[in-house]
């Protein structure tokens, strides 16, 4: 039972962990938290299923054009909603995220309707193997797993030794610095949120897969996804990831014990690690500037 | 732009003779209006007059303490909540219930404030919105609160039915003239108080924490403290909400709702009171009015449902409200980000000076 328990908490958490890589990429290049990294996501898996269920093609010629589709979202966004605005303050970028997650919901309600859909994922629930006695896997997690673990070295990889990594951080850092240097600031802004984007479409086509489809699925994953990056601290990304896997085990165990109170666990974990330890387990610590 | 020559003329109600003439015109307008107003755009100004309060409220904590809430669609349950079953459960008469779930309210917007010390920016915002969604679920796990079917509001009763004495509020005129003088109350209250010593507190807190923290001002005090007024104001406006409505469950306060509010502070104009009066009305009008029913409206309504029938869904029309609230979010943090009271603040010295 108990690993049982922890293996679905890792499976769920990883992709959690998935998840929150997403907007910890935006949050690395341009300090803003984007409240609408759910609702892009889930117009993008909207757009898997609408290829999958009206045009009939393949699942891997629909994820490719989903992917493609995500990145032009990302970019789009990012420069129609956020780059016009000069010199915003902290809470005019939050307001602005949260316009774009309002159009982006309104827009999937308006073309897809408000009902509940299923959306075929390859990967499914009832194809399960037993690699330990007692402890039931199945493909889902098995797909998870990798994708989260080949995707996590990556990036670190791809922040740590590319040009493009290393630019994207000194933007974070110093947007005027990068600026003198010869990065062009707002090329890497559309890279990181296109990418951030593709991320978070990959996730929730797994959270898809989990429950149903319809406008409103990722909000809840979001605010899991968002304790789970605060768990591992928000500028690390593999601390991101254990963070996740963290918060899927913590989830799990605590639904397991008070089934009817799981919703609220997101929030306490917020509040707490956010009051003992605000940098997040693996993150360096955060000081605030005067 | 006007000249204070002293401290009491910084503290008064009314800056001058003129604002406190139109501001009475402006009162007997508004109690008069149930005379010649039809019914239906009495319960509109009644749903409009309790967001005020909540705006209002919420301005104080995010306009003038510069901290942000995504969570007070929790305050808001919270009120609603407290007031129907204090009064259908502990039989308190509604005008001590409904100052009762303000403070009851007030407490949980103080246990808020607390992590809210160690948080800024976008944690709070997080922080704040996960409140939200957990006083969503809590309240719809409990049977007591009537659970996911909702709770059906009691009849509204300003006297003490006790006592054989009763008035009741049974029709939405009767309920317009309760809602305004609230409203009036709370709006006078936030004027005042932000012309004390703790409204001035607050002011400082915004424009630098550490700053105010250096010239004296108690921050652990200030911050819980604007959270638990901010707070209170959002109880009080629930209460009366659950009234205007009627009938309520959990889902009606999601954390779209919460966007919702913080929307009217922000299209209204940060730190000012006159600023979420104006969004608070601009956009209840388009919520409940304008948009719900836009597929209705003259020339535009038979577009857009060509429009949706040919490429979307007709179902799916209702979510254009979404949609435009979304890009007046969006637009006017790029072009106004003062607001509507920006937009004021400039018609207005645009004719102060002219013609020049």
């Amino acid at each position: 039972m108990i690993g049982q328990l922890i293996v679905e908490g890792l499976a769920i958490g990883a992709c959690y962990g998935l998840f929150a890589i997403a907007f910890v990429i935006i949050y690395k290049t341009s300090d803003v938290i984007n409240f609408a990294q759910g609702e892009m996501a889930m117009v993008s898996t909207f757009v898997a299923y609408h290829i999958l269920t009206f045009y009939q093609y393949p699942f891997w010629l629909s994820f490719i054009l989903t992917m493609v589709f995500a990145v032009l979202l990302g970019i789009v966004v990012e420069f129609a909603f956020l780059r016009p605005a000069k010199e915003p303050s902290v809470l005019g970028l939050i307001v602005i995220t949260l316009g774009a997650e309002m159009f982006l919901m309104g827009l999937a309600g308006w073309k897809w309707g408000a009902e509940q859909k299923a959306f075929h994922f390859p990967m499914s629930f009832q194809v399960t193997h037993e690699p330990i006695k007692g402890v039931i896997i199945n493909d889902w997690a098995i797909g998870v797993f990798v994708t989260t673990a080949i995707l996590m070295v990556v990036l670190y990889l791809f922040f740590k030794y590319t040009r493009l990594g290393v630019a994207m951080k000194a933007t974070q850092q110093n947007k005027n610095a990068a600026k003198i240097m010869g990065i062009r600031v707002e090329r890497v802004f559309s890279f990181a949120w296109g990418l951030s984007s593709l991320l978070g479409a990959v996730a929730a086509m797994f959270f898809a897969a989990r429950a149903t489809l319809d406008p409103n699925f990722m909000m809840e994953p979001f605010l899991r996804a968002f304790a789970a990056a605060v768990l591992g601290g928000l500028m690390s990304i593999p601390g991101v990831v254990i963070g996740g896997g963290l918060f899927g085990l913590i989830e799990n165990f605590f639904g397991y014990m008070w089934p009817e109170w799981k919703p609220i666990v997101a929030f306490l974990v917020i509040i707490i690690v956010l009051c003992i330890r605000p940098s997040g387990l693996f993150a360096k610590h955060y000081v605030k500037k005067v | 732009m006007d000249m204070k020559r002293e401290y009491y003329e910084d503290i008064e109600l009314f800056s001058s003779g003129v604002v406190l003439f139109w501001s009475a015109a402006f009162l007997v307008f508004l109690f008069t209006l149930p005379l010649w107003s039809e019914s239906y755009y009495i319960y509109l100004l009644n749903l409009i007059m309790v967001h005020v309060i909540l705006a209002v409220g919420l301005n104080i904590l995010v306009g003038y303490t510069g901290q942000i809430s995504l969570g007070h669609a929790g305050f808001f349950a919270i009120g609603a909540y407290a007031t129907v079953f204090l009064m259908s459960y502990f039989h308190i008469p509604f005008l001590i219930a409904l100052p009762v779930a303000g403070l009851i309210a007030a407490f949980f917007g103080f246990l808020l404030g607390l992590p809210a010390l160690r948080l800024e920016g976008p944690y709070l915002a997080i922080a704040t919105l996960g409140f939200g969604l957990a006083i969503m679920h809590i309240i719809g796990r409990w049977d007591i609160f009537g659970g996911r079917m909702g709770l059906h509001a009691p009849a509204l009763d300003l006297g003490i039915p006790q006592a054989g004495f009763s008035i009741i509020l049974d029709s939405d005129i009767k309920m317009y003239y309760l809602i305004l003088v609230t409203t009036i109350l709370m709006v006078v209250g936030a004027i005042n108080l932000m012309k004390t010593r703790i409204g001035r507190a607050f002011v400082a807190i915004r424009d630098s924490d550490i700053a105010a923290e250096v010239m004296g001002v108690n921050l652990t005090i200030y911050k819980t403290l604007a959270f638990a007024v901010s707070a209170f104001y959002a109880g009080v406006a629930g209460g009366l909400f659950g009234f205007v409505l009627g009938f309520f469950d959990p889902f009606t306060f999601n954390l779209i709702l919460s966007i919702i509010f913080l929307v009217m502070v922000v299209v209204g104009g940060l730190g000012s009171i006159l600023g979420p009066i104006m969004g608070a009305t601009l956009i209840t009008y388009l919520q409940y009015d304008f948009l719900k029913n836009i597929s209705e409206a003259p020339y535009i309504g038979d577009l857009l449902v060509a429009f949706s029938r040919k490429w979307l869904t007709v179902v799916g029309l209702e979510n254009l409200g979404s949609i435009i609230l979304g890009l007046i979010m969006i637009t006017i943090i790029i072009f106004e980000p003062l607001g509507m009271f920006g937009i004021w603040i400039r018609i207005k010295k645009y004719w102060k000076a002219w013609p020049f």
